[in-house]
Formats: structure tokens, C-alpha cells, sequence
């Protein structure tokens, strides 16, 4: 990694969209970058739409508040109708396109912007890995931008899951799923 | 050192525990409740840890004040409407010159407000923490690592001159997570020698009051105090800040980072500006303040509030500089640009 990330995870409370931003911080904590972890906490947790600010970055982190983030990852259609529009120029977007229909929406991403659909929930749901969406789009996310090293995201996976050892193994595998999709 | 990703609130009650306080008295309230989860796992484990979910917030800092009454290291924390409730405890362990830590994970008022990360206890923490002649030394910090630091440092400072410590943080400072390094946090707590512990008739009975009906005597009791007071304003008040600038921003915790990007893009775009961060509210750093303004032609604050910084800034400069404000309320954390335009603003005149 050799740029600033301001990455933004949006979906449903209980799709692991804080989970996962936590993966991505501690792989930036493993690279030797400043991190920066910040959930829009409240009611709205509740089976309401939820989202995670994460900023990686070689120098000092301003606001952890992410405004215009490169990376999108959004988990279902609400979230990617708040948020698509505020991509910044450049970044790329990662839709469970299972719960959300982009083609469908009234809200457009800014030119320049690369929108990838994974179907994660449905892919989840075939592999017998229900639950484990969230991990699936990262999976396309590490791949597509080159966010980290796989040995990296293997100590990072390690870490996110101590205590739940045998939720590691089901994660890697929910990881080369996206990676290969 | 090796660093470990923590919630601000998380990191907090760690460091308390490194720091030797293994008494805490709490009720919930977001969004500081991993302080209370924190201690409630972490303490019953430690030899002699008391932890004590308290059947109000009334109820917690009364039983800090029997704590620290005989003499042992103790602290609580709370948000925004649960440290109105403490405040009478606070005033009864300042007129008791009783040291404890009280942490406060700003939300927004008044009222229920929001849970929302808020600045708007800025005044009081720092003018009107309880009733009667009294101040309480009250640090900002702005980062997961200032957590930990400034936790510390609040044990030192509340022991060393007998006072309860604030430490003003705010909702988004609890629930961020960032790396932190816990580093060499040394253990040094020990038993007040003026706590009111059994002794055995071995020495004169210790007395813990705050009422005193002699007019002589309460007089003399808050000039020794007023004395401290002095001591803590003269060593204790602390900033970060950039010299020169032009157009200074000045802001405390969370606003103080977006700050940093708004004053660091504004400098990108040739403005000459600097930010001033106050790491004390009381003392507020005066003699720093007029060196980061040394050449500046206007100053702007920022905070998460409708400006309760800004009377503190002008004193300190004596009026003499024109004092511009930008805030959010309502749970809003400034985004960089706004502020960013401000100084714009400023610059253009």
C-alpha cells in the first residue's frame, strides 16, 4: 500500500459491515500504516442500515470521518443509494449486487468512479457460508485494489478471529470466493 | 513497542488498570459504555479490583468519594447527562480535596440530546463543574493514544495536588479505534496518607469533610486551595501548535483532527495557517495561545458546540485579536472542507 485509503462499509446491522472494516484496519495496522476505525454508532444498528469509516494511511489521520471515500463497499441497496454518489473520482465501488440492483437506482456514481457487483450474499449462501457476505466483497476489494499481501491478510484474519479459531478457516474461504469471482 | 487496535473508551479503562486504579464506579450510558464493560471484565480478575455498576450516576461518584476517602486510587466515568448527575459528587470531593478521575465521553445536550459525539460540556467541565469556588483540571485529548496518555497523567495530576481530574473526550473518541501503544505505564499507586483507614490509634484520626461552619476556617481552606490552583495553572497547562501562521485555528479533541486536515489543505493551497490545540481546557494554555498567535491577523474556532471555546481564546488574547467561530451541534463531527472554507473566508478579508 502506498496511497491514503479512506474506505467507507455500508449495509444492514448483523452483515458484518464493522467486522469487516475492522479486517481492513488491522491489515493497515500489520503494514505499518496509521489507522483509523470509526463506526456511525446508535439506534440505527439495530437491523437498520449501519456504516465504518477506515482510514489507512502513511502520514498522521486528520478527521476519521470518511467524507469521499476511494473505497465503497456496499452491502445492500440503501447503501448504495446513500453513498455511490459520494465516491470520490477514481475510487471503485464493491455492491452485493444479490440486495442491491445498481442498474435499478436513481443514485450515480461520478465519472471515473468503478463500480464492481458481486453477487455475495447469493455466493454465500451456495458455499454454505451464510453470513459471510461482507468477507466475500472483501475478498474482491484485497484482489482488485492490491490492498495488501496475502501473508498480511492471512495475520490480520488470524487476529479478527481470536478467540473464534474456527471461524478463520471458513473466512479464508469466504475470502478466495471473492477473490475468484 | 507493539500497538493493538482499541476503542478510545477501551484504551481509557486499560490504561487506568496499568496505571494502578483498580476501583471504578459506574452506570451505563452511551457512548461511553466499553469503559464500564472494560472495567466490569477486567477488574474482578485483579487482586483487591473493585468494580461496582452503581444504581445511578449519583450513586457512582458518591461511592468514588467514599473511595478516595480512604485513600485509595479510584475513578468513574460517564457521558454529557450523567455527569450533570455527578456533579454534586464532584463539588463534595473538591471541598474534601479528594484525587479521582472523572471521564466524560461528550454527547449531545442539553437534555437526552443525542448520543452523538458532542463538544458542548466544554463550559461545564471548565466553569461550572459544581457549586462553590472551584476549578478542576481538565485535559483534552484527540487521539485513542491521548486516551491512554492523558489517563495517566490525570492519576498524576489528581494526586499531586489533591483535586478530581476531567478528562473531556467525546463519542467519537470513545468508539473510534485506532492502534495504540500502552508502553511502560508504571504502577505507582499507594495508599493516600490522609485517607480515613484503619490505623489502629497508631497516629491522629484522618478527617474526609467538605462543611466547614467557621467562616475563618472555610476561608482559609479554599485560599490553600486557590493557592494549588495557581501551582496547577502555572505547570499544568499544555498545547500543540504550529508558529507563524497567519490564520490560527483553534480547536480541542476530535474537532483539533479535522482542524489538522483543514488547516494542512489550506496550507497546500498557500494560505499561511496553523492550528492551536489546547491539550488542558482549565488551565487553558494562555502563554502558549499568544506564541501560536505571535503573527497571526485573526483566529477561528472550531468545535462541536455553539462556540464555548471562544471566550476562553479571547481572554487569552486579550481582545486583541478578531476571533472567528465555525461549529457543528446536534452530533454533526465538522467535515475538513467546512472548516477549510472558513479559513478561506478569513483569508480573503
Amino acid at each position: 500500500m502506498n496511497k491514503t485509503y479512506e474506505i467507507l462499509t455500508a449495509g444492514f446491522g448483523g452483515q458484518g459491515v464493522l467486522f469487516g472494516a475492522k479486517l481492513l484496519a488491522e491489515i493497515g495496522l500489520l503494514d505499518g500504516k496509521e489507522v483509523t476505525w470509526f463506526p456511525a454508532y446508535g439506534p440505527a444498528m439495530r437491523g437498520g442500515t449501519c456504516n465504518c469509516s477506515v482510514v489507512i494511511s502513511d502520514s498522521p489521520i486528520g478527521s476519521p470521518v470518511v467524507s469521499h471515500p476511494n473505497l465503497l463497499l456496499a452491502m445492500n441497496g440503501p447503501s448504495y443509494d446513500k453513498f455511490i454518489g459520494i465516491v470520490a473520482s477514481g475510487g471503485k465501488a464493491f455492491v452485493d449486487s444479490t440486495l442491491a440492483d445498481t442498474s435499478a437506482s436513481s443514485a450515480k456514481p461520478a465519472d471515473g468512479v468503478q463500480v464492481f457487483n458481486i453477487p455475495a450474499t447469493k455466493l454465500a449462501l451456495d458455499n454454505d457460508i451464510v453470513g459471510m457476505a461482507n468477507i466475500i466483497m472483501l475478498g474482491k476489494l484485497i484482489k482488485e485494489t492490491g490492498f495488501a499481501s496475502a501473508e498480511t491478510v492471512e495475520k490480520a484474519m488470524k487476529l479478527v478471529t481470536e478467540g473464534k479459531e474456527h471461524l478463520y478457516d471458513l473466512n479464508m474461504k469466504a475470502l478466495k470466493i471473492g477473490a475468484e469471482y | 513497542m507493539n500497538k493493538v487496535l482499541m476503542k478510545g473508551n477501551e484504551a481509557c479503562a486499560e490504561a487506568a488498570i496499568r496505571a494502578g486504579c483498580k476501583s471504578y464506579f459506574g452506570y451505563p450510558i452511551t457512548p461511553q459504555n466499553e469503559i464500564t464493560a472494560y472495567m466490569s471484565k477486567a477488574l474482578p480478575k485483579i487482586d483487591g479490583g473493585v468494580f461496582v455498576q452503581a444504581e445511578s450516576e449519583i450513586g457512582a461518584i458518591h461511592m468514588v468519594y467514599g473511595c478516595a476517602g480512604s485513600g485509595v486510587r479510584c475513578m468513574t466515568s460517564s457521558s454529557s447527562p450523567g455527569i450533570s448527575l455527578k456533579s454534586e459528587g464532584i463539588s463534595y470531593l473538591a471541598g474534601a480535596d479528594l484525587p479521582c478521575v472523572i471521564v466524560n465521553v461528550q454527547r449531545g445536550g442539553p437534555g437526552l440530546g443525542t448520543i452523538q459525539p458532542s463538544q458542548a460540556d466544554y463550559f461545564q467541565a471548565t466553569k461550572a463543574i459544581g457549586h462553590g469556588d472551584l476549578k478542576i483540571p481538565t485535559l483534552a485529548p484527540n487521539s485513542v493514544q491521548e486516551m491512554v496518555d492523558m489517563t495517566v497523567k490525570a492519576f498524576e495530576i489528581a494526586e499531586k495536588y489533591r483535586t478530581p481530574v476531567i478528562i473531556l473526550a467525546d463519542g467519537l473518541l470513545g468508539q473510534m479505534m485506532e492502534p495504540v501503544s500502552f508502553g511502560e505505564i508504571e504502577n505507582n499507586a499507594a495508599q493516600y496518607p490522609y485517607g480515613a483507614y484503619g490505623h489502629g490509634n497508631k497516629r491522629e484520626r484522618n478527617i474526609i469533610n467538605s462543611l466547614y461552619l467557621d467562616p475563618l476556617k472555610l476561608e482559609e481552606k479554599i485560599n490553600e486551595r486557590f493557592e494549588r490552583y495557581a501551582k496547577i495553572a502555572e505547570t499544568e497547562a499544555a498545547a500543540e501548535y504550529d508558529k507563524d501562521a497567519t490564520i490560527v485555528v483553534a480547536a480541542y479533541g476530535s474537532t483539533a483532527r479535522v482542524a489538522r486536515s483543514a488547516v494542512d489543505k489550506a496550507r497546500a493551497e498557500g494560505i499561511n495557517a496553523g492550528l492551536f490545540r489546547p491539550q488542558t481546557l482549565w488551565p487553558f494554555p494562555v502563554k502558549q495561545l499568544k506564541e501560536a498567535t505571535g503573527n497571526a491577523k485573526a483566529v477561528l474556532v472550531s468545535e462541536m458546540s455553539m462556540g464555548q471555546m471562544v471566550d476562553d481564546v479571547k481572554m487569552a488574547l486579550e481582545f486583541k485579536l478578531p476571533v472567528e467561530f465555525y461549529g457543528r451541534q446536534g452530533g454533526f463531527v465538522p467535515n475538513p472542507d467546512e472548516i477549510l472554507k472558513k479559513i478561506k473566508e478569513i483569508s480573503n478579508n
